[in-house]
């Protein structure tokens, strides 16, 4: 029930949305074809602004993938994390997911895939990729468009989210499994 | 961000000749310069059909309707920001795209929230309050289903895949809920330079300040 009712809603979603901005526009007599194109013109100035910031997070995160030092990393924190339920193959998706999330996503298709259904495993990445963001991204992206350079706290309350939800991931998984 | 992408950067040099892995880094350079501008490009249209979209939104007075109802909230969260300016209807424009999971939408429309807070900022190439808040609400990720992370589950054949839905859901909401904590913590004691240059007491120290609240953040835990 609840799942049908959530699949309708994201169905439903954008096309209701393109709707009613398009009713309410006739209703209210705004051109709205002339308003459109209008407001669709900055959307090649804006794509092409973040260009310099996405370089920038994008290609530092790639060289970081490329080392190895993230495989390195879970090794290293294997034994400690297993004192909390934290299964090894967790670990690369626990550092990937602020960073990118297609290789968060491509690394979780792939516990799934090898693991199985049944697996801990499988379920704990499920909840992590699902309730997290890719941070990176998202600060290079929005602050790139609007040119802020200076970040503040920023990054630092994105990363702190990261870990929150990851021990809320945990606990709740651990808790429910 | 000087030091944290310095340190990216020089890690994984020194990482990857340490592991053998020179060459891959390298490589990574050139490909990853070429995603970022895969990945630009592949934003103009989507970005350009729904900033077209809110710019209707905008003038029928819709994006208007939808601040005023969630005022109650916007005010406590973004109190710098007047209440009839445009932002905040982006900012709940964007907050559902997310909460939906249009990520297609979510993005520009995001980015148009942006633009906004940037007219009533200070300091223009440094983060307000209010857009520190937005990012924090933005990257903790809230979403309602999990839409990709199921498709794989059914993929795999798992047992009930649209259980996962409401432990994702406690998750990101605590996550969420700290994220704008946090914010709100922050604020009080990390001001932006222009206001910093004011009081000569308090010294500019950001990687100090930084591993030092990491730390006592991770000890409360």
């Amino acid at each position: 029930m609840f799942h049908s009712v959530m699949n309708f809603i994201s169905l439903w979603a954008l096309p209701f949305i393109i709707i009613l901005i398009l009713t309410m526009g006739l209703i209210k007599k705004v051109p709205i074809y002339e308003v459109f194109t209008d407001g669709a013109k900055e959307g090649f100035k804006v794509s092409v602004n973040i260009i310099p910031y996405l370089v920038a997070i994008i290609v530092a995160i790639s060289m970081l993938r490329a080392s190895g030092i993230i495989e390195l990393a879970g090794e290293t924190f294997a034994p400690l994390l297993a004192h909390f339920n934290i299964p090894a193959d967790i670990i690369p998706i626990m550092i990937v997911r602020p960073l990118s999330g297609s290789a968060a996503l491509g690394i979780f298709s792939d516990i799934a895939h090898t693991l199985g259904p049944d697996n801990y495993a499988t379920t704990l990445s499920a909840v992590m990729v699902g309730s997290s963001e890719t941070t990176f991204y998202i600060l290079a992206v929005y602050f790139g468009a609007v040119g802020i350079k200076k970040l503040r706290y920023a990054l630092l309350v994105g990363l702190l989210a990261d870990v929150i939800s990851i021990i809320a991931a945990v606990t709740v998984c651990n808790f429910m499994y | 961000m000087n030091y944290i992408f310095y340190f990216l950067i020089v890690i994984s040099i020194i990482a990857g000749a340490i592991n053998g892995r020179l060459p891959n880094v390298v490589n990574a350079i050139l490909s990853g310069a070429e995603l970022s501008v895969k990945v630009a490009f592949s934003l103009i249209g989507i970005m350009a059909f729904w900033l077209g979209m809110m710019k209707i939104a905008k003038q029928c007075g819709l994006i208007e309707i939808i601040a005023k109802l969630i005022k109650p909230v916007t005010k406590r969260l973004f109190n710098e920001i007047p209440e009839d300016s445009p932002a905040i209807g982006d900012i709940a424009m964007s907050f559902s795209a997310n909460a939906f999971g249009l990520t297609n939408a979510a993005t520009p429309i995001g980015i148009k929230a942006m633009e906004e807070l940037q007219k009533h900022n200070k300091d223009k190439t440094s983060a307000s309050n209010a857009m520190c808040m937005f990012l924090a609400m933005n990257t903790a990720g809230f979403q309602l289903v999990p839409a990709t992370v199921i498709a794989i589950l059914i993929g795999i054949g798992y047992k009930n895949p649209t259980s996962i839905i409401a432990p994702t859901l406690l998750v990101t909401a605590i996550a969420f809920i700290s994220a704008i904590i946090l914010a709100k913590i922050f604020q009080k004691f990390w001001k932006p330079q222009y206001i910093k240059s004011h009081c000569s007491m308090e010294r500019e120290e950001p990687i100090g300040k930084q591993s030092g609240y990491k730390n006592s953040e991770e000890d409360s835990d």
